[in-house]
């Protein structure tokens, strides 16, 4: 019974430690450290959560004003006298006249006290540089307009949009300010007269870049988008998924296609700006290809994303049992039949959400296509592959680095498009993920 | 014209599949017992179509390549006594302007009468070209028509010949990882190459001055303009180092937390929220930087008494740490959840708390592959473009105090090259050097990493 004692005496003895003040202490001292080991954790997780609420807040408070353009009510009367002198009312006519004319007599008659050439200047300036091409559009869908007087709600100019959204201070000196006073006490006049509206800015949504922010659109930049992600698709589906097919299901073990392995996983690492000095040197420079197309932009990406969906293809290829190619080889296929016919087909969800991840962090990819000169100043929607072009992102690092007050807005506008397109696609990936998902 | 030219050879090679498969369900619905096709109609099918297509269009397109060059040369060789009296250099702007006209579009120089016709001269050996290549191109493709179709018989392996040649086109699709890198390193070396006649290697490799601007005229002040790599490296560890100090921590501690400490809930909402961090793209995170993080970081410093660029290397790196967080507590996840659960339970077991386990089992487990993340991490830090191009600077500083303006060498490639460039200035090459540069940097961290990772690996499974 002296064993039993003995092996009796040792639970007592750490009991005995734990029961005195130095060993609860030390107790004390580990669990405090354990809650502030936790703590640490639940820190780290906000922290990188405030700032994914910062940044998307930041840019959806900027950026949802935009879609949003001041307008201003103003009597316009479309002169006979003075858009059409001969009487002819044909077409041609009407598309030289001179339409700001009209602008000016209308502002003119809401304010007759204006006198002197800067002060009509400045009152000119409240009204966008495009509402004359507005106007002309008016007339010519609708020439029974021609000699009557009608109410015309037209885009203002930045500066009046960026005073009634409050961006601009009023309280500020004047010199510290892009709008004068005497123009403040114009919009506040019209303002009282109901002649200044807020309203849903088409114009954000169906025009090419400019230089003055209310007449500036993201549609070129994203049917540049469309061209040239349109074109990595079309590059880099197929090569991929042959690719991944040889690569999983038919390349022998050897040293070629260990290189190919160790290649296509140091791709994926290299820097992207790096594609896009290759792009530069190589297909601008060797081949000729033009520079701003989204033919290049297309290629560059496709050799950005060409891993991605390879590794992506592998990793589905490998999740269909080998069943499924053995049932196929015993009914009499050859190993290719087996593959296209059977493997592939079941893997084809897979290669899809990893086709789709990566073309949406090409939607994403900037610095490459900075390099093949799609930063460019375009102002026409483009029309094909290989007329100049640039594509959203670039839109939004163009817009970022203009200095008018009003861009701000307009690139947060951007960055929202670009994150909501981003987000479908991802969600169509999620989607495709969660309905074709097969255990086996 | 290439438009007409696809259209035809799709035309044929469709024309070629109904003939093939035709042909061979005739001879199968002829057959008798005994007497049956050796591949199933489609395959011979898809036999005829390739060789009614696939030479063709392989002469097709190495005229479309190889005709500018060809073309340039043999007019050169006519060019009137007038034309051909200009210096070198223009002439290659000459010839191109001759091609521009002859085929019809704009050209900037005044057309005279010796250039009209040259340049219809131009357009003349164009259209016969364009002939020859057709006649060619038809005949091969009539023939190569007529030679497959006769080979239709019932013991003929179409679909052995057609696998052979997807094959070849999976290995050729393989073979396209391979040859970008090639053409990266290639296309990097040879214009670094360049740029290192015109400046010499040490210079630019130990040099501590960096100023790319090259004055037109040889009397103005910096006219040599000095390529020295040193700030730019200096400057892109600064931005990186502040970068991964915080994404480190973070990274590291959110990953533990999720693995460790969190229940599914919490780790099915945590995780998509860290996706959309990682999944935004990077000329955002450069937006946020340069309008909220950079000013916020400036005036702060201003009520501290501290003075604080507005271009400070501080907001930039900051922002990058966030953008590199998702990356770091991913890939330290994978190596944690890598870990085993029987050193977990034997840590228990002997009565340890849930963060000494981590502390003194899991993450010493887990450093190998810890060490890799970060790695790549730093790899990417390096090599990330848009966000150090929106909240850097320009200006080439050697300093390690993050308060002040500092550029880095992706700032510097994408500033040289944007723009309007020629390809013989040491402006415009500099940027490909500093391109083999980062290739290089981020290339060796990668093999370190992977190497590091895939050792590790083998230590469990």
């Amino acid at each position: 019974m002296t064993d039993i004692a003995q092996i009796d005496f040792r639970p007592r003895a750490i009991s005995v430690v734990l029961a005195s003040d130095e060993g609860q202490r030390r107790i004390q001292r580990r669990y405090a450290a354990e809650r502030r080991f936790r703590l640490y954790g639940i820190g780290a997780i906000g922290l990188a959560i405030a700032f994914l609420v910062l940044m998307l807040g930041t840019v959806l408070s900027n950026g949802m004003t935009a879609f949003w353009q001041t307008h201003v009510r103003l009597d316009i009367t479309f002169d006979k006298e003075l858009l059409d002198p001969d009487g002819k009312g044909d077409r041609a006519t009407l598309e030289q006249a001179d339409y700001a004319a009209l602008i000016r007599a209308a502002l003119g008659r809401e304010f007759p006290d204006v006198s002197g050439r800067s002060d009509r200047r400045d009152l000119f300036e409240l009204v966008s540089g495009g509402a004359t091409f507005e106007l002309r559009r008016m007339l010519l869908d609708d020439p029974s307009l021609l000699g009557r007087t009608v109410p015309v709600w037209l885009t203002s100019s930045d500066e009046v949009d960026m005073l009634i959204k409050g961006v601009f201070d009023r309280t500020e000196p004047e010199a510290a300010r892009k709008i004068k006073d005497k123009q403040i006490k114009w919009v506040d006049a019209l303002a009282a007269k109901g002649a200044v509206e807020r309203q849903f800015h088409t114009t954000f949504f169906t025009a090419g870049d400019s230089r003055e922010p209310e007449q500036a659109g993201i549609w070129g930049g994203f049917v540049g988008s469309v061209y040239t992600l349109g074109l990595t698709l079309l590059l880099c589906l197929p090569i991929g998924v042959l690719a991944a097919v040889y690569l999983e299901e038919f390349a022998p073990k050897n040293r070629w296609t260990d290189l190919i392995e160790v290649n296509i996983n140091n791709l994926a690492a290299v820097p992207s700006i790096v594609f896009g000095l290759l792009g530069l040197a190589v297909f601008l420079g060797f081949f000729g290809l033009p520079r701003s197309a989204p033919l290049v932009g297309g290629m560059v990406l496709a050799l950005i994303v060409l891993p991605t969906i390879i590794i992506a293809g592998r990793a589905a290829l490998k999740a269909v049992p080998p069943s499924i190619r053995e049932a196929a080889l015993g009914v009499g296929a050859s190993r290719q039949q087996a593959v296209w016919h059977h493997v592939l087909p079941l893997a084809m969800p897979g290669v899809m959400t990893g086709s789709i991840i990566g073309m949406a962090h090409a939607l994403g990819e900037t610095a490459p296509l900075l390099m093949i000169g799609m930063v460019a100043f375009v102002v026409d929607i483009p029309t094909g592959p290989t007329s100049p072009a640039t594509v959203l992102p670039v839109q939004v690092f163009m817009w970022a680095d203009s200095p008018e007050r009003a861009f701000v807005e307009k690139t947060s506008a951007a960055i929202i498009v670009l994150l909501v397109l981003l987000g479908l696609m991802n969600a169509a990936a999620i989607y495709l993920r969660k309905k074709f998902e097969r255990r086996w | 014209m290439t438009a007409i030219f696809a259209a035809t050879i799709l035309l044929l090679a469709a024309f070629g599949y109904l003939l093939g498969r035709g042909r061979a369900l005739a001879l199968g619905g002829r057959a008798t017992a005994g007497f049956r096709l050796h591949s199933r109609p489609q395959y011979h099918g898809i036999f005829v179509a390739v060789w009614a297509a696939l030479p063709a269009l392989i002469v097709v397109v190495l005229w479309a390549i190889l005709e500018p060059s060809l073309l340039r040369s043999l007019i050169s060789d006519r060019l009137p006594a007038e034309l051909a009296s200009i210096p070198a250099e223009q002439m290659q702007v000459l010839l191109g302007d001759i091609r521009a006209l002859a085929l019809g579009q704009p050209i900037s120089r005044p057309t005279t009468d010796a250039m009209r016709a040259i340049a219809s001269e131009y357009s003349g050996m164009r259209t016969t070209g364009l002939l020859v290549v057709a006649g060619v191109a038809a005949a091969l493709a009539l023939g190569g028509l007529h030679l497959s179709r006769r080979s239709v018989a019932p013991h003929f392996r179409a679909r052995n010949k057609v696998e052979m040649l997807i094959t070849a086109l999976m290995i050729v699709a393989a073979s396209i990882a391979i040859l970008t890198t090639i053409g990266i390193i290639l296309s990097l070396l040879f214009e670094t190459y360049r740029f290192f006649t015109m400046v010499p290697f040490l210079s630019f490799l130990f040099g501590l001055e960096w100023s790319p601007q090259i004055a037109i005229r040889a009397d103005q002040v910096g006219s040599s303009g000095s390529f020295g790599a040193i700030p730019l490296i200096a400057g892109t560890m600064l931005i990186s180092a502040i970068a991964m100090a915080v994404a480190i921590p973070v990274g590291l501690m959110s990953a533990v937390y999720l693995a460790e400490y969190a229940n599914s809930r919490v780790r099915n909402v945590v995780k998509p929220l860290l996706e959309i961090l990682a999944g935004i793209p990077t000329v955002v995170y450069g937006f946020f930087a340069a309008l909220t993080m950079a000013p916020f970081i400036r005036d702060t410093g201003g009520l501290i008494g501290l003075d604080v660029a507005s271009e400070s290397a501080l907001a930039a790196g900051l922002v990058m740490g966030i953008m590199i967080i998702p990356f770091v507590s991913s890939l330290s996840d994978d190596v944690i959840n890598a870990v085993p659960q029987s050193m977990r339970d034997g840590s228990y077991a002997l009565g340890a708390t849930k963060s000494e386990t981590v502390k003194r089992v899991i993450l010493p487990a887990a450093l190998p592959g810890i060490v890799g993340a970060v790695l790549l991490a730093v790899s990417r830090a390096i090599g990330e473009t848009m966000i150090v191009v929106m909240a850097a600077g320009l200006a080439a500083n050697l300093t390690i105090n993050p308060l002040e303006a500092v550029t880095t060498v992706t700032v510097q490639i994408a500033t040289l090259l944007v723009g309007d460039q020629e390809f013989d200035s040491p402006k415009t090459l500099a940027a490909f050097a500093l391109g083999l540069a980062l290739f290089t940097i981020t290339l060796c961290l990668n093999v370190i990493a992977l190497r590091v990772v895939r050792k590790y690996r083998e230590q469990y499974d």
